[in-house]
């Protein structure tokens, strides 16, 4: 298959040490096993995530957003933006979105863009890893390079909110999306599709400011995936992975569960499905190591 | 009270997507949509009533649309299409910027202080937000508050997912004047359009 390239946009949180770090590791391994090429925008920034409202208003948003867009026009002409990260994906949409329907607002944001040098000519594609996985690949492409299917391991696939909705990943229902259990299968695992916390909030940047409220969310969603047998969690969401792996310890000395429940990113499956190692992975990236994961990855 | 008040009209004119607002039918099904639904005083239903209503500090002092999670529920619900998430934000930075917002409302202080944090490099610093937002109450309540989480961040620089080096500097742009220039216009015209004072 002919090499596919692709405009990155890692996102804040995917950065060398940043807490999907280990997102980032994974992505690439797979990425060469798929022969994908991933070049990031030059000097990117800041998506704003789901907080910058509040401060930053609306304009200043979109600029920032499109600025990216700019850069990638300019030195990656013709490649679609491809994002990582959920929120960035949703920001960066929701911004050429809002663009492409209001000449006023484009007019304005290249009035901010000039200031700074650039010009966005609205010629760009926005889009998630797991979109350019499915369209781009499909799942029995997917399935091609698997060499060590997940055998004897079940996945309670947490999507969340925001691949899922507003704008969805290859149409699927909002209330019930199929993409990552086909994922998951497509690797040779077990999907739990009774899994009834798929698209619960796991309270999102509020994790921050409202502790007590997200941990409620996030209480459910790791106790559904106990309930129905899951060894691990699997998500494509970095905000999502850092809310429910993390806060799980706080929610046993507060509420005195016993949670130890691994959180993985989809490609992390992938890297370790396509014959990747358990740092090819970035396994070794987790307050809760996923020891299945990880003894499946080491045998040879 | 006539439908058409002068809050609704002023919504319209300065907040982000405000021009749907008359566009609601109290249905109620966004009510029951938020992840945080019994700590919205007033859910969006109830904010687009009252908008109507002409109730304009209840409105914009309220603490409700500071609890939105930003997940999405309502938009993708709403049989009017509504972009409801989109105006709960645009409502909390309208009143935020107006100061009419609640002091100390914990997730108005973060979004601050994470902007604050974008600007100033261009990337988000995981480890200096969260320090920051430990310390917002002052010094004694943030060494409470860091001892209180210290498990899970002395877990995460196990993990390798935060580095206490980043403190000294961190991930950066390169033309950081650029993207102060731009993000500064963008401020500019948007203050000028929505007769906000700066800063
Ligand atoms: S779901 Fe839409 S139409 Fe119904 S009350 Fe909420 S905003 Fe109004
Ligand atoms: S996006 Fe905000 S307003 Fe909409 S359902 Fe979620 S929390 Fe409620």
């Amino acid at each position: 298959m002919a090499k596919k390239s692709y405009a990155f946009y890692p996102g804040c949180s995917s950065q060398l040490k940043a807490s999907a770090s280990n997102y980032l590791v994974s992505v690439n391994s797979m990425c060469r096993i798929l022969d994908v090429q991933l070049t990031q925008i030059p000097d990117w920034n800041c998506c704003g995530a789901s907080i910058a409202y509040a401060e930053g208003g609306e304009l200043p948003r979109h600029a920032i957003n499109a600025r990216n867009f700019a850069l990638a026009e300019k030195h990656l002409p013709g490649q679609d933006i491809v994002a990582t990260c959920a929120a960035c994906w949703l920001g960066a949409r929701e911004s050429k979105e809002r663009l492409d329907v209001s000449s006023a607002l484009m007019r304005e944001t290249n009035e901010a863009l000039a200031a700074g040098g650039l010009h966005y000519k609205a010629e760009v594609n926005i889009r998630h890893m797991v979109e350019v996985l499915i369209e781009d690949f499909g799942y029995e492409e997917l399935k091609k390079p698997v060499v060590k299917p997940l055998e004897n391991m079940k996945f309670a696939g947490y999507v969340g909110c925001q691949t899922n909705r507003p704008f969805g990943i290859d149409g699927e229902s909002f209330e019930n999306p199929k993409y990552l259990d086909k994922m998951v299968e497509t690797l040779g695992g077990e999907p739990i599709g009774q899994y009834d916390q798929k698209v619960t909030c796991c309270g999102g940047a509020l994790a921050f400011s409202e502790p007590e409220k997200s941990q409620k969310q996030i209480r459910e969603i790791v106790e559904s995936a106990y309930d129905h047998g899951a060894d691990m969690i699997v998500t494509p969401c970095p905000l999502c992975q850092a809310n429910v792996e993390i806060y799980q310890s706080e929610i046993n000395k507060k509420q005195g569960t016993k949670f130890s429940m691994p959180v993985l990113y989809y490609s992390q499956l992938m890297t370790v499905a396509y014959g990747g190692s358990a740092k090819d992975a970035g396994l070794d990236g987790h307050v809760i190591p996923p020891r299945k994961l990880i003894d499946a990855a080491s045998k040879k | 009270m006539s439908y058409r008040n002068d809050f609704l009209k002023e919504v319209e004119e300065n907040v982000e997507e405000g021009e749907w607002v008359k566009m609601c039918m109290q249905c109620g099904v966004c009510a029951g949509s938020c992840p945080f639904g019994p700590h919205w005083e007033h859910s969006p239903q109830k904010i687009f009533m009252m908008i109507r209503a002409g109730e304009r500090i209840q409105v914009l002092s309220s603490d409700s649309m500071w609890m939105c999670t930003s997940c999405y529920n309502c938009i993708v619900r709403c049989p009017r299409k509504l972009p409801i998430t989109h105006i709960m934000h645009g409502l909390a930075n309208y009143a935020h910027r107006l100061g009419l917002a609640p002091k100390g409302q914990p997730t108005r202080v973060f979004a601050k202080t994470f902007w604050d944090n974008l600007v100033k490099t261009g990337r988000v610093n995981e480890l200096k937000l969260t320090l920051s937002h430990y310390f917002r109450d002052g010094f004694i309540q943030g060494i409470r508050n860091a001892l209180a989480m210290k498990d899970i961040g002395l877990g995460m620089m196990k993990a390798r997912r935060i580095n206490p080096m980043e403190l000294f500097g961190g991930h950066g742009l390169q033309d950081l004047e650029g993207f102060h220039a731009i993000v500064a216009k963008a401020r500019e015209i948007e203050d000028r359009k929505k007769g906000l004072k700066n800063g």
